[in-house]
């Protein structure tokens, strides 16, 4: 492998994590704040990709589509939290985790019904169609150091509010101390809407700008929550800033297990099991350090 | 939950022996589709209450139940030359034993974890497997792998039951459900089980009083997995193919469904929910036409909807239910 061949890797390992980051924050959040596990969160990255595939189709602009797509996504987060999430606070996770699995049959179900079971795809819009050139042969398209690019102000923005504002605040402390928050007055309720309705967001708006690139198709979500369950537990469990580091990880290790050639006594390894290799690293923390690299709290 | 199996009264024990007399009379006066429909229901029901014993029991929730369930199912599918027979006596022990020794490999690991990390490790290990067997080529790929000839059970020429008969086939899955209730419940009153609710209950207290708690989880973790192991040889053998979804994720959370429906922490509550879950499926599969939506083809629309009323509704299970109800008109009757 030539160090182009490598950098333009290096490149897809590190947006492809960026990506995953947005939908694993999401959940890890929701998790860390109000002890919710959310196995629908993959579908939310689903209805994310669907609703750009609509909505550019509709409005003839990918730009509008994201906009209006984000909006969609933040309403339906508030809608279930109030209907379904919000009920499930002092139950056993076990309930959350048979409610939300109930949800993903349901919002994979009305995908199949809505749009049928075919793949679509998205047009990478105008403005970002260009690609650039590295050498005669090989080049990198601006689209995706533009979703890179995306996701790194997005982690900015999350850190700024969730460290630096007066919401940021209220969430850390409704993270600690649910009734104490609640007697000084602070809206808790509406604080933990918010939350979810933000995670909500985030995982659409990672399946939104993953839709030119990605293509779009059914049990898309369903592939993403589970490799967002392993950096969940590699970062440990409620750490944004773990979310982060195993995020990119993930990347990295999946990118290069597609790519590189690796043979054992005359057996393919790579790139034949490469759907294996981030489970397996999954299995090696797991057995170094049981809470993950970054234990919340730790 | 731990109020409702020790209260397992002799009203109980009276409705068992009668649904098991219901089941050993089905063949005689019903279809064949039915007494195909119930061996695949009791199936089920094996597979459900093994995952009552580490879920219920132990409290510890694996998502990832169908790894051990959909690996004998394969063990079957490679236990015999292509066209033909595997023997039965040695491909159930086979399969069996391959699934404990894959749950005591998957067990040492997860069983560092718990809570939720639990839930999520358990699922991560069953989609690897998953993704083993869907990704590569040599056990069969995403088509999965067909068995053309059942298991037979000959004895040095004398056979005792053709599986390739669906009479016999419904009686033996039928004893295996009996002796898999039957050892379940003689490892729950045993010490072993004692100490299994104990370390749900509280680790640390168990720990203290000088219990090896790890390795009490990872015995059940493993008992657990070979039980589920048999389920997935007996489907195996009555479908006659094998597919990567015997391992995946939806297998596994149609469990979880099976034990919470019917009622968690109760071997006939995790049967009755297994029961309960396949009914409603084909319910559902069977609905009609509705306008230019064919509800029938999209049923999961349906189970998702029942699967989260049951988790906002049914905290208890249906045995929770029944045993509320009942004791409700106890109460009036005071």
């Amino acid at each position: 492998m030539d160090a182009n061949t490598f950098l333009i890797q290096i490149l897809n390992g590190i947006q492809y994590g960026l990506l995953l980051f947005l939908v694993a924050s999401g959940l890890t959040l929701i998790f860390g704040i109000m002890g919710i596990i959310n196995l629908a969160h993959g579908s939310f990255y689903m209805v994310g990709a669907y609703l750009a595939f609509s909505l550019s189709e509709q409005f003839g602009s990918l730009w509008l589509a994201i906009l209006g797509g984000t909006v969609i996504a933040v309403a339906i987060g508030m809608l279930l939290e109030w209907l379904l999430i919000s009920k499930l606070y002092k139950r056993d996770h076990l309930y959350q985790v048979l409610l939300t699995y109930g949800l993903i049959l349901i919002f994979e179900e009305l995908r199949s019904v809505i749009f049928g079971d075919d793949v679509h795809g998205v047009a990478v819009p105008e403005l970002l169609k260009a690609s650039i050139p590295l050498t005669d042969t090989l080049s990198y398209p601006v689209y995706r150091l533009w979703m890179s690019g995306v996701c790194i102000v997005l982690a900015i923005g999350m850190y700024f509010l969730i460290q630096k504002t007066r919401l940021g605040m209220m969430i850390r402390a409704g993270s600690t101390n649910r009734e104490m928050v609640q007697s000084l007055g602070i809206n808790i309720k509406l604080v933990y809407r918010l939350v979810f309705a933000l995670g909500v967001a985030l995982a659409a708006f990672a399946g939104m700008i993953a839709a030119p690139v990605a293509s779009v198709f059914p049990g898309m979500g369903n592939q993403v929550l589970i490799v967002c369950f392993v950096v969940v537990v590699i970062g440990g469990m409620g750490s944004v800033r773990g979310a982060m580091v195993a995020a990119i990880l993930i990347g990295l290790v999946d990118t290069f297990g597609k790519v590189l050639h690796l043979e054992l006594g005359g057996v393919k390894i790579l790139p034949e099991m490469s759907s294996m290799t981030v489970y397996l690293l999954m299995a090696v923390i797991l057995l170094w350090r049981p809470e993950g690299l970054f234990r919340r709290g730790a | 939950m731990a109020s409702v199996s020790s209260g397992r009264s002799r009203a109980g024990m009276v409705t068992l022996l009668i649904c098991l007399a219901a089941l050993l009379f089905l063949p005689a006066v019903s279809e064949k589709f039915y007494v195909q429909l119930f061996t695949k229901m009791m199936i089920m029901a094996i597979f459900a209450m093994s995952l009552d014993l580490i879920m219920g029991y132990a409290g510890l929730v694996s998502f990832g139940h169908a790894a051990f369930f959909g690996s004998a199912g394969y063990v079957l599918a490679y236990a015999a030359p292509q066209y033909q027979a595997a023997n039965f006596w040695t491909s159930l022990p086979l399969a069996m034993g391959l699934s404990a020794l894959l749950a005591l490999a998957i067990g040492l690991l997860v069983l560092r974890t718990a809570g939720i990390y639990f839930i999520m490790v358990t699922l991560a290990f069953a989609q690897m497997l998953y993704f083993l067997f869907h990704d590569t080529k040599i056990v069969g790929g995403s088509d999965g792998v067909y068995i053309y000839v059942r298991p037979d059970a000959s004895i040095a020429g004398w056979k005792p039951f053709d599986l390739e008969n669906y009479n016999h086939l419904y009686y033996v899955v039928l004893v295996l459900v009996t002796l898999t209730f039957l050892l379940l419940r003689r490892v729950l009153g045993s010490l072993f089980g004692r100490v299994i609710v104990g370390i749900r209950t509280n680790e640390q207290r168990m720990k203290s009083l000088g219990f090896p708690t790890f390795r009490y989880k990872l015995a059940c973790f493993v008992i657990s997995g070979t039980l589920a192991g048999m389920a997935g040889y007996l489907a195996a053998t009555q479908f006659g193919v094998v597919n990567p979804d015997m391992l995946g994720w939806h297998l596994s959370g149609s469990a979880m469904m099976m034990v919470i429906l019917g009622g968690m922490g109760t071997l006939s509550g995790a049967a009755l929910g297994a029961f309960v879950m396949m009914l409603a499926e084909i319910g559902f599969q069977a609905l009609p036409q509705a306008g230019a939506i064919n509800l029938g083809k999209h049923w999961q629309l349906f189970m998702g909807t029942f699967i989260v009323l049951v988790a906002l509704l049914l905290p208890h299970g249906l045995l929770g239910l029944i045993g509320s109800v009942r004791g409700r008109k106890e109460g009036a009757g005071d």
